[in-house]
């Protein structure tokens, strides 16, 4: 069902433009193909292109790199490695004290799959690609650890020598009275979660286009990035720069950020060390590969969440245990994520007392940086999880459980125990409009009906406050009252705005925000319009910034949700400044005191005579004709630059209470969802979302937010994981795997609004572009919960999960009937076994094996066999599997040598498309007819790009390879020739490793 | 992510197919309607020195019926074929499952035959051609030959083809009046199959064909069966299919898709 | 039969929105490359080049063609259509583009111009889709930002006002 979107250009009344769904001034040139994303803008003639070499392992320690061969291919211009890099760089800063480094390429180890390992500049990137596969790495793999708890173990293999144990920080916070209130309540409720990896991947991936100017030793970047600008001071420090000689612009237009693009600046700190070194322009455009391998994610989460809660359902104190993952380094502004949160760790509810651990850890994983929801998804699920379960144990509706804990109405302004200030709202009032609007009887009615036949139904609630424009001093929470007093203070939210006149009286609007879709040039000239009284199509509005001539902060940019709340705010602030002194040189022209001017329809008039007055062109152009003019108090009006920061964004005090955001919007979802019995798929029958965004500035663009947070939110609960095998091989590394949902999936929600405005933003707006992140999860895995009356869900619900949780044991297999599967366990190890009988005598077979001149005969695509010792063999051999082709190195030792009864082979093999080791008995016995009955068992795992994009289909390539060996053996000892497929330990790695699924 | 180099070859005639794949062997690649072999020499999962394009050639593009049979030239993209008016009546299955192949962006370029040489275990087309117990008509310089659907397919991407062989067109019989059912799960509309199940009437019984499961689409043929009869020949065919685990599924899911799905298909043709 | 050699530059002719266009390319360049860094046609985006995102989607001889999939090399004497080639002219956008705009359908545009070829193909042979029918065509391609509805909202908009246009020109 399509809802209509309220959308007009209605008849110029007095009606002003902002709250109305105007068209956007942005469209036309998206429409028909004008845009202007940073790979549309040409580049200086003579750039160079890079591509990045990345680590196929999850942890390794680099031995050696050879490039030479990459150094001398024809258009390469220079191939950079860590060391290079670190030549002309510092490391980047870390986010908490610890003697540990982070930098944009590994230096001697790597620590997840994806890391940079060499960047290879050469005159095209196909050029450079083919560069990149000429590089010879040599590691050693270390284990590693993919999982937080796990990380925390004693005896887990640890990343950072400066991080012991793998723990980056451990804070615990107290807040009110807790074990007292636990102790008293009746009821102790408890979950844990376990919140997966994902991300709001945006259609465009990370661009970096970076010079270097070595007589002033100056940089200027190019670059997708979307703010904070905090992280300019990250980027200039690592390049060894004053923020002066480090200009930074980003393009005009950004295909979507959502977070993600702020985990572009290693990268522009890489492209722009490899500009230096090579004294050219250097270009990057990362492929989709390297963006769902290696740019950046949201973070995992283990959550331990209790409540102490009386009988009626109210709670009365919570203790929070969350284990935050960062990957593989803590990046600035990591760990944000965990931080943001902390003002709103009771959510909607009104509780008393809180007690928190918190505890950050690394892993060996993509780091982890700015994500929609940030931080949001991951508290949410653990505390409206707990809340269902809450009304489970006490047998009372879910519903009537969020009711008795919501904020009073008359409560606010509301400070929450850890320290937030929620500005404004009516909770009640909002969920009683969702339930009426949204038709929750109807809902229920059909849940009842469809149980009536057997059918799995479920309903699912959420209450959720969305926070927005996060205050800079938040992050500071993570150290101790003492550690903040020595670092000094942050905080607050500046955002900046300019506005300027021409000198035929145009109007221009700068600011800060770097847009990614959302429309900010559209609001911010309803909103200018609005003050001048003028339309939106006189005001043109740049967003792009230009760090060597805009005003700019470290607050600057398109995060936390704060474009309507803090910068529209500040560009009306900006706006009406000058108006203010137009207005007063108007009533000097006008003769009439400033008191009675008023901007409407073009024109600045005389409010009690309409008649007299003035075009705005003409007050607004005199400062440029006829500066000598102006009234004496009245200064200039050419351009106005106004710097706002909300006073209540204070930082962290001594009892580490921090109001982490300025503006609380709230949010109740409920939804109803079907299963179905055969394959477990959940289809959401109705979605509805109430929101409080405060006042609306677009309501076509507030509803667009909406939609959009919505499909990523149910991207998230449905289909969307960064998968990590146990070894660290990352899963999910194309589209095809990394599941995004798409127009057959996704549901139109009902979207209903209540606006309480905000009282501390200029505009009364408050964020909205986040907080269905929040509350969809939650709320569809709240419905999954009551359609399959279990009590632990986890995300995604990938069906096959469920069917390992609802389904009792599966009927067993035949009698007699089939051999087994291979079994693959937790991590990409696959073993198995077999048989197969071969002519000749064990004493023949064994040398077949031991001999290199067969091993090369019957291994596919072998070029050499060399022969290290009798029991070591290295071969080179490209080899493929059906299409998949890929040449690899390969080494072999048998051990155990039985002759002729038993040998054990092990070894690995590595190329560009991975790596793989295996070991394998082999025992030979007489058949008893002159021949042999070969039995084999083997265990064999790989890793590396294919493991990333062919995870599908490689556990059958095994089989299909091996018993290919044993066919070949086979025909061999019978004298039957190699034809067809061959074997070896190698050639089964290397096959392998060739493998690619088919899922594009 | 760009593409190893190789040269092109755009082929005029079969013969320049022939010709080329007899020289480079192994080293040479038919390019059809590249929406597999694109994506795998972008992502350098395969480095041949030669792509030979065989979609300008006419003489591949035919779709016709010959006797009791429909044969489907290798330049026939999987549109083309979706939209043959016949296709319904004659080859009432393939209806069923074409559209499931991929989406429209990708139907427009990418041929059947394509789909059948690249043999992934979860496509369709492999699961219609063996469900229906077609032939692949293989042509090389040296000789032409005919393989049956169930000897094609030798494993996970694997095919009966050699290097030096085109797969010129396929033959697919028309069964007369046969009663045919498909069904697919898959993770998204347009994903491949994790489990897809083709089931048709058969003189003696049904015929139920799996794919997604094994490393090649799979048939089998059972008399009509009916109750824990049928319940027991479906779950000894689902575990004889070696399902395994992989990021998207479980063997145990996929099995229990078998069993029911394949329940389910059974009925509504023996209906 | 033509054989290009892999390492050397090839010219590639072929029309471009009516307009017949020229540039050199390796066998190995893409089409999306092609028509982007050598030709300058920038509105035609890519996403994944693996054939999954939509973004890259052009018409090539009347068939939808995913440009990141194609060698410019294909494409030599074919007729090529772009997002480009959409708009009546340049200041006026036409009518799917006009109901993109009224509803929203774009937030950063990126997915965009793949999105309108789908459509503009797709509406040209099926004047009056069902929405389940613009869902299916549409499930090719990715948009992260809109949640789909008000594209779909958009092209049902936009058949039906071409429906009608049809409908007044021919009873006139
Ligand atoms: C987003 C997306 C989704 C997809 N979803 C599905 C899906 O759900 N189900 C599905 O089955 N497929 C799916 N596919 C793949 C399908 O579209 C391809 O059409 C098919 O796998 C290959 O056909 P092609 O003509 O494009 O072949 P190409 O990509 O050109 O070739 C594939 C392989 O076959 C060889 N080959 C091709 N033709 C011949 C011939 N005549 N003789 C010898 N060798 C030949 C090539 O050398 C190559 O190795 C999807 C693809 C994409 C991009
Ligand atoms: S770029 Fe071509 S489909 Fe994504
Ligand atoms: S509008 Fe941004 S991806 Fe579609």
């Amino acid at each position: 069902m399509l809802q209509a979107v309220k959308s007009a250009n209605p008849e110029r009344g007095d009606e002003p433009w902002v709250g109305r769904s105007i068209e956007r001034v942005e469209d036309a040139a998206l429409l028909s193909g004008r845009g202007r994303f940073i790979d549309d803008l040409g580049v200086a003639p003579g750039t160079l292109h890079a591509t990045i070499l990345r680590s196929p392992h999850a942890h390794a320690d680099i031995l050696s790199i050879d490039a030479e061969a990459a150094r001398r291919l024809p258009g390469v211009a220079a191939v950079l490695t860590g060391s290079d890099v670190k030549a002309v760089t510092t490391s980047l800063v870390v986010g908490v004290k610890a003697p540990v480094e982070c930098w944009p390429i590994a230096l001697d180890r790597v620590r997840y799959v994806g890391e940079p390992v060499a960047v290879v500049v050469a005159t095209d990137r196909a050029r450079a690609e083919d560069a990149a596969e000429l590089i010879n790495v040599e590691y050693r793999p270390r284990n590693a650890v993919v999982d937080p708890l796990g990380a925390i173990t004693p005896g887990a293999p640890v990343l950072h020598d400066g991080f012991p144990g793998n723990l980056a920080s451990d804070r615990a916070f107290r807040y009110g009275d807790p074990e007292k209130a636990f102790a008293d309540s009746p009821h102790r409720f408890s979950i844990d979660i376990r919140y997966p990896r994902n991300s709001c991947t945006p259609i465009e991936t990370y661009g970096v286009v970076a010079s270097h100017d070595a007589g002033e030793d100056a940089y200027e970047v190019l670059a997708n990035f979307q703010g904070p600008f905090s992280i300019h001071t990250v980027i200039a420090r690592a390049l060894k720069v004053p923020g002066n000689r480090l200009r930074l612009r980003t393009p005009p237009d950004s295909g979507g950020s959502f977070g993600v693009k702020q985990g572009v600046f290693p990268y522009i700190v890489l492209i722009a060390a490899a500009a230096r070194v090579t004294g050219k322009p250097v270009k990057w455009i990362e492929d989709r590969l390297e963006h769902l391998t290696a740019s950046v994610s949201a973070t995992n989460r283990a959550t331990t969440l209790s409540a102490a809660v009386a009988a009626d359902g109210k709670i009365l104190a919570l203790d929070w245990d969350q284990v935050e993952d960062c990957g593989a380094h803590l990046r600035a502004p990591e760990p944000a994520t965990l931080y943001r949160m902390h003002g709103n760790l009771t959510g909607a509810y009104d509780i008393g007392h809180v007690k928190v651990r918190n505890r950050v850890v690394v892993t060996n994983k993509t780091p982890t940086g700015l994500n929609r929801g940030f931080g949001g998804p991951q508290v949410y699920f653990a505390l409206e999880r707990l809340v269902q379960r809450i009304a489970i144990g006490l047998g009372l509706d879910p519903l009537d459980v969020i009711k008795r804990n919501l904020i009073d109405a008359g409560a606010f302004p509301y400070r929450t125990a850890t320290g937030a200030l929620l500005d404004s709202g009516n909770y009640q009032e909002a969920v009683a409009r969702a339930v009426e609007q949204g038709r929750l009887a109807e809902l229920k009615a059909k849940r009842d009906a469809a149980r009536a036949q057997g059918r799995l139904y479920g309903i699912g609630f959420t209450a959720v406050v969305e926070p927005s424009v996060s205050n800079m001093g938040y992050i500071t929470t993570v150290l101790t009252a003492a550690e903040r007093r020595r670092a000094g203070p942050k905080n607050g939210a500046q955002a900046t705005a300019t506005v300027g006149l021409d000198p035929v009286g145009s109007v221009t609007v700068h600011v800060a925000s770097v847009p990614q879709g959302q429309g900010h040039r559209t609001v911010l000239s309803q909103v200018v319009a609005d003050v001048f009284g003028l339309q939106p199509r006189d005001i043109r509005v740049n967003t792009e910034i230009d760090t060597a001539k805009d005003a700019w902060s470290i607050a600057s940019g398109n995060y936390a949700s704060r474009f309507a709340a803090a910068v529209a705010g500040t560009a009306k602030l900006a706006a009406e400044r000058v108006a203010g002194r137009l207005a007063r040189i108007a009533a000097s022209q006008l003769n009439v005191e400033a008191g009675d001017i008023v901007f409407a329809k073009g024109f600045v008039t005389s409010k009690h005579n309409p008649e007299n007055r003035i075009a705005f062109s003409r007050v607004a152009a005199l400062s440029h004709w006829s500066p000598g003019s102006l009234p004496d108090d009245a200064g200039q009006t050419i351009r106005e630059t106004v710097f706002w920061t909300p006073p209540e964004l204070t930082p962290p005090d001594d009892e580490d209470r921090i109001n982490s955001s300025l503006c609380h919007g709230f949010i109740f979802d409920f939804c109803g969802v079907e299963i179905d019995p055969v394959t477990l798929e959940t289809r959401i029958d109705r979605y509805v979302t109430m929101h409080d965004c405060g006042t609306i500035l677009h309501p076509g663009m507030v509803n667009g937010q909406i939609r959009g947070g919505f499909t990523q939110a149910l991207g998230a609960a449905l289909f969307e994981e960064y998968a990590y095998a146990e070894d660290g091989s990352f899963l999910t590394g194309t589209l095809a795997d990394y599941l995004l949902p798409t127009t057959t999936e996704v549901p139109e929600p009902e979207i209903f609004h209540m606006e309480t405005p905000s009282p501390f933003t200029p505009l009364g707006a408050k964020g909205v572009g986040e907080g269905n992140c929040m509350s969809t999860p939650v709320c569809l895995a709240n419905a999954v919960a009551d359609a399959l009356g279990v009590a632990d869900i986890t995300l995604p619900l990938v069906p096959a999960r469920l069917a390992e949780i609802v389904r009792g044991a599966e009927p067993p297999p035949p009698a007699g009937g089939t051999t087994a599967a291979p079994v693959r366990k937790g991590d990409r190890r696959l073993s198995g076994e077999g048989q197969a009988t071969v002519k000749g005598a064990p004493e023949q077979v064994w040398a077949m094996l031991l001999d290199p001149a067969t091993l090369q005969s019957v291994i596919p695509g072998c070029q050499s066999v060399d022969k290290i010792t009798d029991t070591h063999f290295r071969a080179d051999v490209t080899l493929g599997i059906g299409p998949v082709t890929g040449r690899y190195r390969a080494d072999v030792e048998l051990f155990d040598l039985d002759p002729p009864r038993a040998v054990t082979l092990r070894g690995g093999a590595t190329g560009a498309l991975g790596f793989g080791s295996a070991e394998g008995r082999i025992t030979l016995a007489p058949d008893g007819n002159g021949g042999t009955k070969l039995s084999y068992s083997y265990d064999a795992a790989i890793g590396g790009k294919v493991a990333s994009i062919g995870g599908r289909l490689l556990d059958g390539a095994t089989r299909v390879i091996i018993g290919q060996f044993f066919t070949a053996l086979a025909r061999k000892a019978g004298g039957g020739g190699a034809a067809g497929g061959g074997f070896s330990l190698f050639a089964l790695l290397a096959k392998l490793a060739g493998l690619f699924g088919g899922r594009r | 992510m760009k593409p190893p180099a190789f040269d092109y070859l755009r082929a005029e005639s079969v013969g320049d197919v022939l010709d080329g794949l007899a020289q480079q062997g192994g080293d040479a690649r038919v390019l059809a309607g590249g929406q597999s072999l694109m994506a795998m020499l972008n992502m350098r999962l395969a480095k041949p020195k030669l792509l030979i394009d065989i979609m300008r050639i006419n003489e591949l593009r035919r779709i016709e019926r010959e006797g009791e049979t429909v044969v489907i030239g290798a330049g026939v993209r999987q549109a083309d074929l979706l939209a043959w008016p016949k296709l319904s009546e004659a080859l009432p299955l393939v209806a069923l499952a074409l559209p499931w192949v991929g989406h429209m962006q990708t139907r427009s370029r990418g041929t059947i035959c394509g789909s059948l040489a690249h043999a992934d275990p979860s496509a369709e087309m492999p699961l219609a051609l063996v469900a229906l117990g077609g032939e692949v008509l293989l042509r090389s310089a040296r000789r032409r030959r005919r393989v049956a659907a169930k000897d094609f397919f030798a494993g996970m991407m694997l095919t009966a083809r050699a290097d030096d062989e085109l797969i010129e067109g396929i033959s697919l019989p028309i069964v007369k009046g046969a009663r045919v059912a498909f069904r697919e799960v898959a993770r998204r509309h347009g994903d491949f199959a994790i489990v897809a199940c083709a089931a048709m009437r058969t003189q003696s019984g049904v015929r139920l064909a799996v794919g997604g499961v094994a490393d090649v689409p799979t048939a089998r043929d059972w008399p009509k069966l009916e109750g824990s009869a049928l319940d027991d020949a479906l779950n000894a065919f689902a575990y004889e299919l070696g399902a395994r685990d992989d990021v998207h599924a479980t063997a145990r899911y996929r099995r229990d898709l078998v069993r029911m799905i394949g329940r389910d298909l059974i009925g509504e043709v023996l209906q | 039969m033509t054989r290009l050699k892999a390492d050397s530059r090839h010219a590639v002719r072929f029309s471009l929105n009516g307009k017949p266009v020229e540039g050199e390319a390796e066998p190995r360049m893409l089409l999306s490359d092609f028509l982007r860094h050598q030709l300058g046609a920038t509105g035609t985006h890519v996403g994944c080049e693996h054939g999954v995102c939509g973004a890259c989607t052009v018409i090539v001889d009347g068939m939808l063609t995913r440009s990141c999939l194609t060698l410019a090399a294909q494409v030599d004497g074919c007729e090529l259509r772009t997002v480009e080639g959409l708009a009546p002219s340049a200041d006026r956008l036409g009518v799917l583009q006009q109901a993109f705009r009224r509803n929203h359908a774009l937030q950063c545009g990126f997915c965009t111009a793949g999105i309108l070829m789908s459509l503009d193909h797709y509406l040209a042979k099926n004047p009056a889709p069902t929405e389940a029918e613009i869902r299916d065509l549409l499930s090719g391609h990715i948009c992260r930002c809109t949640g789909y509805t008000p594209i779909i909202k958009a092209a049902l908009e936009a058949a039906a006002e071409l429906t009608s246009a049809k409908k007044e020109t021919s009873d006139a």
